[in-house]
């Protein structure tokens, strides 16, 4: 997977999402990745109105005779004010789609420990083996040297990372699959806490690390 | 159909001055144009991602509701009425099929990371550069068009659209990723 693959892969979840084909934590993803991306929100927009230049070209199917007097009525009962959407509260450098997921707050998350300096805590997004989780990996620490049964999508929200195919800061978005070993290394200045969605569990495999194996969760 | 792609450009910008009047004055009969020209599209649009026509129709009445009711916060220098209309119809159509609601891109969240400031002409520019989108797929080679079209429009699943047409998977996912490659030359003129 070189870098060129890697760009054509994060465009394809942002196509996913655009045509309402995602699952529902590649939805999370790429919500929370396009409001902290300039860049990848023109891109996203760009893939709707793909969508939006089909619908002035698909053949039309003629909607029931009454079906804009229903709708009269339904305004003429009330039905005309949208449902107050209250903006999800909680700590606002997080986009509102990932704060809805997170009510409490960080702190408030199921956060275990993966391996030295580095904790992962359950969104409880998941879709078939697909999960989303938040990672959390200590100030110029690494995550051991790994492999994906699946793919693996890492949206940087705060600090940054490095691995073999380049640096990593916020809201950029780094998308492995099979073919790929790697070994994140968080940047030394902060924190680094990403968003992750997973289809597998990682595998690793370091020399010795890879007695662990059996032991990593699912 | 031969019409069709000029009769929708031409219908553009008098889209969005009827969801002018619909936001400002509460419009029906600028409302009733809209309906009459997208409300049988989103139906077929509804009906070729597998609802039944009574399945259709009610979800059509949620989306166009949803028009009316958020017909204050088009914005025409962030998307054309018509790709505005499809977003909103592809998240009814999740929010049905989920139990759980698609969090979507608030414009009024804190956390959104600006963008630099729209050109003072950024009206006419979304209207153009959305024109360009259109051109773009109108002049892909066939089968990208195609692909593209049973993307959004048909089958949701590579596997399906693999079956549909008899290729296989593999050539689905080139098909896109060559579809798509032509489109990013069009990201680029928007960035």
């Amino acid at each position: 997977m070189n870098a060129i693959r890697i760009r054509e892969a994060a465009d394809e979840l942002l196509l996913d999402h655009a045509r309402g084909a995602a699952s529902a934590p590649v939805d999370l993803l790429v919500a929370t990745h396009v409001a902290l991306n300039p860049a990848a929100r023109r891109r996203h927009r760009c893939l709707e109105a793909v969508g939006g230049a089909m619908l002035d070209t698909i053949e039309p199917v003629a909607t029931a005779p009454d079906a804009l007097e229903r709708l009269f009525a339904r305004i003429d009962a009330g039905h005309a004010a949208e449902p107050a959407r209250a903006m999800p509260a909680g700590e606002e450098r997080f986009p509102a789609a990932l704060r809805a997921r997170m009510p409490g707050g960080l702190d408030a998350l199921p956060w275990r420990q993966v391996t030295r300096g580095v904790h992962e805590a359950a969104l409880g997004v998941e879709d078939g083996p697909q999960k989303a989780s938040l990672l959390r990996i200590a100030a110029g620490r690494a995550i051991p040297r790994h492999t994906h049964r699946g793919d693996e999508m890492t949206l940087v929200l705060e600090g940054d990372f490095s691995d073999e195919h380049g640096r990593y800061a916020r809201g950029d978005l780094a998308v492995a699959d099979g073919s790929i070993e790697h070994q994140p290394v968080a940047g030394t200045g902060t924190d680094c806490l990403c968003l992750v969605v997973t289809s597998a569990p990682i595998r690793l495999t370091g020399r010795l690390l890879r007695l662990l194996n059996p032991f990593l969760p699912r | 159909m031969s019409g069709e792609g000029i009769e929708g450009q031409a219908a553009v910008l008098p889209h969005a001055a009827l969801m002018l009047r619909v936001a400002r004055e509460q419009d029906r009969s600028a409302f009733a144009e809209l309906f009459g020209h997208f409300g049988p599209r989103v139906k077929s649009y509804l009906m070729r991602l597998g609802s039944d026509a009574s399945g259709a129709e009610d979800l059509l009445q949620e989306v166009m509701l949803a028009v009316w009711r958020r017909a204050a916060t088009y914005d025409p220098s962030q998307a054309g009425v018509a790709t505005w209309i499809f977003t909103i119809a592809r998240n009814k159509r999740i929010d049905a099929l989920r139990r759980v609601p698609r969090g979507g891109l608030d414009p009024n969240d804190p956390a959104l990371q600006p963008e630099p400031p729209p050109s003072p002409d950024h009206e006419a520019e979304a209207v153009r550069w959305e024109g360009a989108i259109a051109e773009a797929v109108a002049a892909m080679p066939r089968e990208q068009a195609e692909i593209l079209r049973l993307a959004y429009y048909e089958d949701i699943s590579h596997s399906d659209i693999a079956a549909r047409i008899g290729v296989p998977l593999g050539t689905v996912k080139s098909r896109l990723r060559l579809a798509m490659a032509r489109l990013r030359t069009r990201f680029a003129e928007q960035a």
